[in-house]
């Protein structure tokens, strides 16, 4: 039987800003970022992308995966490039974009590596840096240090506020760590449980560049009462719907 | 006691390498022990039972007189005339049954209902169908050996992870790109790993295929054997299959890491 993941989704993700998309375990979150990159289809709706319709995946939307999606028998070098390659562009510009952004997320020195020999959060800069180095429209990440133990995980958000503030990308960052989604973002999309809709979006006000310092501040403190609110509901709804499952 | 078995007894625990090597040793030794015990010990008649030195002496006689070797040669081209065939066929048809449902539409079923057939059950039809030469003992390793491939393959290419095809279609792969550059690189271990599992089943099918109208090979020499109770001969027979077998392992294993330095 197909289940509605998604229902009545509207959001529109600003050029040049950090959008977070925060919702409960389950709320079709991920489902809306595949949307987006064009992986799956909508059954009814539309995505624009400056002002065309999304039909497939393309290089405008590159995406970073919570799993590690490096590819093995490449190395941290041609993993970075594999896109500019199958892109057509010539080996040595190739190249130094590559290096380029493998120095962004502090891995000179690692670009001979295959990925078995690096770290889950070496993985996920790798990836980020291939992402980006295929310079997309828009940058889509879904959980992408979901897997990453919670000091690697801050630095991973300490380095991305560092790429982000240099280079203003737009970015569409999908998580259920609430944290997160008030240090990263310009406005934080908190979803219903399923099916998924927006529920409310919230305009973070702090001020950028950004540091994990600012969790503890209290007008961070205000935010994270609010979103923890509104997801809380939804939580507590979703375990509601689920009990008298009939049979 | 108690600490023996808390030390060297506990589920995927490392034991220390001088231990695994002396339990190795210990074990292979045993049965050697055995063997001589009831060989040289007259337990057994050596009708039945021949003893080490009987053994190796057949192993002379057979390198002296040329048959080991002629014997030996013949069943390995066999072998890898059967195996290389079926590989080359069900390598790419594997991944193709793996990756493409309409693939996996027009194999699969075949394929399930051939694979449980026993290979001697087709030896008539094949008698039949491509004589008594070596082509028969080719046809018996091939198909004992393809339809496996094809279902193991398969699974393979199944196993390669959707968010892999997936992150390269957001870097701008086309379908034709993400088969080429990334599905296929993907299975790659995989591939070697079922071609070494695979080669060793070979092997097994070797005395079935030398069982028509053969008149070289290992599988013959162990037949041809047991008809005069010669079973220092059947002994030597074995053993080399075994030791072929152990060497065709290792070398996939060296293959492995040599040509796919970056699996883990």
């Amino acid at each position: 039987m197909p289940v509605t993941a998604l229902e009545n989704i509207s959001l529109n993700v600003e050029d040049k800003e950090f959008s977070v998309i925060v919702g409960p375990s389950g709320c079709g979150k991920t489902s809306l970022l595949r949307l987006v990159a064009g992986l799956i289809e909508p059954t009814e709706g539309t995505i624009t992308l400056d002002n065309t319709a999304i039909s497939g995946p393309s290089k405008d939307r590159g995406m970073v995966f919570q799993s590690y999606t490096l590819f093995p028998w490449l190395t941290v070098q041609d993993n970075v490039e594999f896109g500019l390659q199958i892109a057509g562009i010539p080996a040595a510009q190739r190249r130094d974009t590559a290096s380029r952004f493998i120095g962004q997320v502090g891995l000179n020195g690692f670009e001979r590596l295959y990925p078995r020999q690096l770290s889950g959060g070496m993985m996920q800069r790798v990836a980020l840096a291939r992402a980006l180095a295929n310079d997309p429209a828009i940058l889509l990440m879904d959980e992408p240090f979901g897997a990453l133990d919670s000091q690697t995980r801050s630095l991973m958000q300490e380095l991305l506020l560092d790429i982000w503030q240099a280079s203003h990308k737009t970015v569409l960052f999908i998580t259920h760590d609430i944290d997160e989604s008030i240090l990263l973002g310009d406005r934080v999309y908190v979803m219903t449980a399923r099916p998924g809709r927006i529920k409310e979006m919230v305009e973070i006000a702090l001020p950028r560049p950004r540091t994990v310092d600012m969790l503890t501040t209290d007008a961070f403190m205000a935010i994270k009462r609010r979103i923890m609110h509104l997801i809380h509901e939804e939580a507590m709804r979703s375990i509601a719907s689920e009990r008298p499952r009939a049979s | 006691m108690a600490s023996f078995l808390d030390a060297y007894v506990a589920p995927k625990k490392d034991i220390p390498r001088r231990a695994y090597l002396t339990v190795s040793t210990l074990v292979a030794a045993s049965i050697l022990a055995l063997w001589c015990a009831l060989s040289y010990g007259g337990v057994v008649r050596s009708d039945f039972l021949p003893t080490p030195d009987e053994v190796v002496t057949a192993a002379i006689n057979g390198i002296n007189d040329g048959s080991l070797l002629v014997n030996t040669a013949v069943s390995v081209t066999e072998i890898m005339s059967g195996f290389v065939i079926a590989s080359i066929f069900a390598v790419p048809l594997g991944i193709l049954m793996g990756s493409f449902k309409i693939a996996e539409a027009a194999l699969e079923p075949v394929t399930n209902f051939v694979r449980y057939l026993p290979v001697s059950a087709l030896i008539p039809l094949l008698i039949l169908w491509v004589g008594i030469d070596i082509e028969e003992k080719i046809s018996v390793i091939f198909i004992g050996t393809f339809f496996q491939q094809l279902i193991l393959i398969a699974d393979v290419s199944r196993g390669v992870s959707q968010d892999l095809l997936d992150v390269s279609y957001t870097l701008g792969a086309n379908r034709r790109t993400v088969v080429a550059r990334v599905l296929i690189p993907a299975t790659l271990p995989g591939v070697m790993d079922t071609l070494r599992v695979t080669l060793g089943w070979a092997w097994t099918y070797l005395v079935v295929a030398e069982l028509v109208a053969a008149n070289k090979g290992l599988g013959y020499f162990i037949l041809n054997s047991m008809r005069g109770l010669f079973t220092d001969q059947i002994f030597l027979g074995i053993m080399v299959i075994g030791l072929l077998g152990l060497i065709t392992d290792q070398v996939f294993k060296l293959l492995r890491n040599w040509l796919l330095p970056w699996a883990v």
